[in-house]
């Protein structure tokens, strides 16, 4: 199989990445080599295998809802692109 | 000075502990070398200032009883380090300060290391060769215009070329181990859970690992002891009896079983990687260990399916940066062009690959051809492991397909960029222990390493193995400084 221009523009769409003509047009070549080399998955009869999701195996603790960090509003605003001090700002979302 | 830096870490350790030398001069040399090192661009963040005035406290009442007794250690840009620019080499994440510390680098601290700076990396840790980094390309002290391998690349440049007596980095799919190999310096990835994955800026989490990077085996042994700690903060931690891990180093392994798979025989790899292994084979005769022929059949399925799983694991990580709450933002006309510009101006070449790839391979429609497919390859990739160590203690390879190359050499063909990790892969697929220790060099003078893989959590038995053999193999890196300015 292969992956088209229109699919490339589909998937940049879907990861939140802007993409020009000329970058899906080498997006488009460097994809579909990677897809070639790891369609040779294919010949591996995997009917009857388990898929492995997690190499620890152990189910996850739990723990209790606890606030361990308090008062880091400031800390965690400094990182913020824009230089409110208050909030993260984002371009307005409604009209 | 230049005896300081031609110590191993734990040579430094005793010097300090006996009070031969104290923390400032130390760090103070290393810091004169690395301000001429500069051309080999290993740092991305350097801390000077603060490791001096720390050298000056440890000096003055510091703890001795620390395994780490006032020695400056330089660390991979992918930890976060509490008020320290983390950038995990990319322009995405370049004006990024944590507000916390990873659990592993704390534990460096905690055992009274000092921190010298940051380290680069191939962007997100996606590369194996140090060329995705925001920050430039790291030489390798092996040769001019050669490449130190990756992700891993500054921390292994830095230490090949004495910047630092020991660092650590993290290993997704080889990013320890070949920059290990490919710069003549030992490189241990532990078994996944071993040491905490809080606080490192995460690339494929059910294969991301910490370890340590060093000159020696016991160094490795040494920093395992420091960083390999249960963490609750780190939900797939695992909770298991760790060693003693430097004070049980025994160089017998006389009756240890040693597995030689046949399918890392591959085409095209050059004669003097197979005469390595040979020698190693041999080596591993003479100290008494029992040399087993044992197959692992699904190997070569291994490369295609790590490149489903990491990107598809690294595209939901990655889903983070979109310039709200930290890191680079590119502004748009409305949330959604923010986000695209933000991402596809922070993001290099390589990661957005990667995304796309992920991003596909788990969208609707795909999911069971391609995300499902390769964690069932993943699952016969372990079951071929699990069978060998019934009959086997351990399994020596090659580390590398082939040595250092130069940079720009593989840039073009990412598919060839990717065939460097064809024997590291396996390992994180089934979470398990190796360890590449420096073997020889080929006829460009670059080193070439040995693959060690060991049983899950039996670090020792790995540490025991490549330490009897570093004994008689007495590797000599060599290098001639000529990068020193």
């Amino acid at each position: 199989m292969s992956i088209d221009l229109k699919t490339i523009k589909h998937i940049a769409k879907l990861s939140r990445i802007s993409i020009d003509d000329k970058k899906a047009k080498e997006l488009e070549k460097d994809l579909n080599s990677i897809f070639e080399f790891i369609e040779a998955l294919n010949k591996v009869d995997t009917q009857k295998v388990d898929p492995l999701t997690s190499i620890a195996e152990t189910s996850l603790k739990l723990r209790g809802d606890e606030v361990k960090t308090k008062n880091i509003r400031e800390q965690i605003l400094k990182n913020s692109p824009n230089e409110n001090k208050d909030f993260f700002v984002v371009p307005k979302v409604v009209e | 000075m230049s005896d300081i830096i031609n110590l191993t870490l734990s040579a430094l350790v005793n010097k300090i502990k006996k009070k031969e030398l104290s923390s400032q001069e130390i760090t103070s040399a290393y810091i004169a070398r690395a301000e001429k090192s500069k051309d080999l661009n290993t740092y991305i963040t350097t801390d000077f200032d603060n490791a001096i005035e720390k050298a000056k406290k440890f000096d003055e009442k510091g703890n001795f009883d620390y395994k780490l007794p006032g020695v400056p250690i330089a660390v991979k840009d992918l930890f976060c380090t509490n008020n320290l620019k983390t950038t995990a080499g990319s322009k995405i994440l370049s004006n990024f300060i944590p507000s916390y510390e990873s659990t592993v680098t704390q534990h460096l601290w905690d055992e009274g290391a000092i921190l010298l700076g940051k380290l680069n990396c191939d962007e997100f840790a996606m590369g194996s060769s140090n060329e995705t980094s925001f920050f430039g390309n790291v030489e390798s002290p092996v040769g001019k215009k050669v490449v130190p391998g990756g992700s891993s690349g500054g921390s292994a440049s830095a230490l090949a070329a004495k910047l630092t007596p020991t660092t650590i980095g993290t290993d997704t799919g080889g990013s320890i181990r070949q920059p290990a190999s490919f710069t003549g310096t030992v490189g241990l990835k532990p078994t996944y859970g071993s040491c905490s994955r809080y606080g490192i800026v995460a690339f494929a989490s059910s294969l991301d690992q910490a370890g340590p990077m060093t000159q020696d085996v016991s160094d490795a042994a040494l920093m395992l002891d420091v960083i390999s700690k249960y963490d609750s903060k780190d939900s797939t931690s695992v909770n298991f009896k760790r060693g003693d891990y430097f004070k049980s180093l025994s160089s017998n392994i006389k009756g240890k079983k040693i597995g030689i798979p046949k399918e890392y025989r591959v085409d095209g790899m050059p004669k003097e990687i197979e005469s390595f292994w040979q020698d190693g084979i041999t080596l591993l005769k003479k100290l008494g260990a029992k040399i087993i022929d044992i197959s692992l059949p699904h190997t070569k399925f291994a490369l295609p399916a790590y490149y489903i799983v990491a990107p598809a694991e690294a595209s939901s990580n990655l889903a983070r940066y979109d310039g709200v709450k930290y890191g680079y933002r590119s502004e748009g006309e409305n949330l959604i062009s923010m986000y695209e510009n933000t991402r596809s101006e922070g993001f290099g070449d390589e990661v957005k690959r990667r995304i796309m790839i992920g991003t596909y391979v788990l969208s609707s429609g795909y999911y069971d051809a391609y995300y499902l497919k390769a964690q069932k390859i993943r699952r016969l990739i372990k079951n071929d492991f699990d069978d060998a160590y019934k009959s086997v203690d351990a399994i020596l390879t090659p580390s590398t397909p082939n040595s250092a190359f130069k940079i720009g050499d593989k840039t073009d063909d990412p598919v060839s960029m990717y065939l460097n990790d064809i024997f590291t892969v396996p390992v994180n697929l089934s979470g398990l222990p190796a360890i590449s220790i420096p073997a020889g060099k080929d006829k460009n003078n670059y080193p070439l390493g040995l693959q060690i893989i060991g049983k899950a959590f039996e670090e020792q038995n790995l540490l025991d193995i490549s330490y009897s053999m570093e004994k008689e193999l007495s590797f000599k890196n060599n290098l001639q400084d000529w990068w020193i300015k």
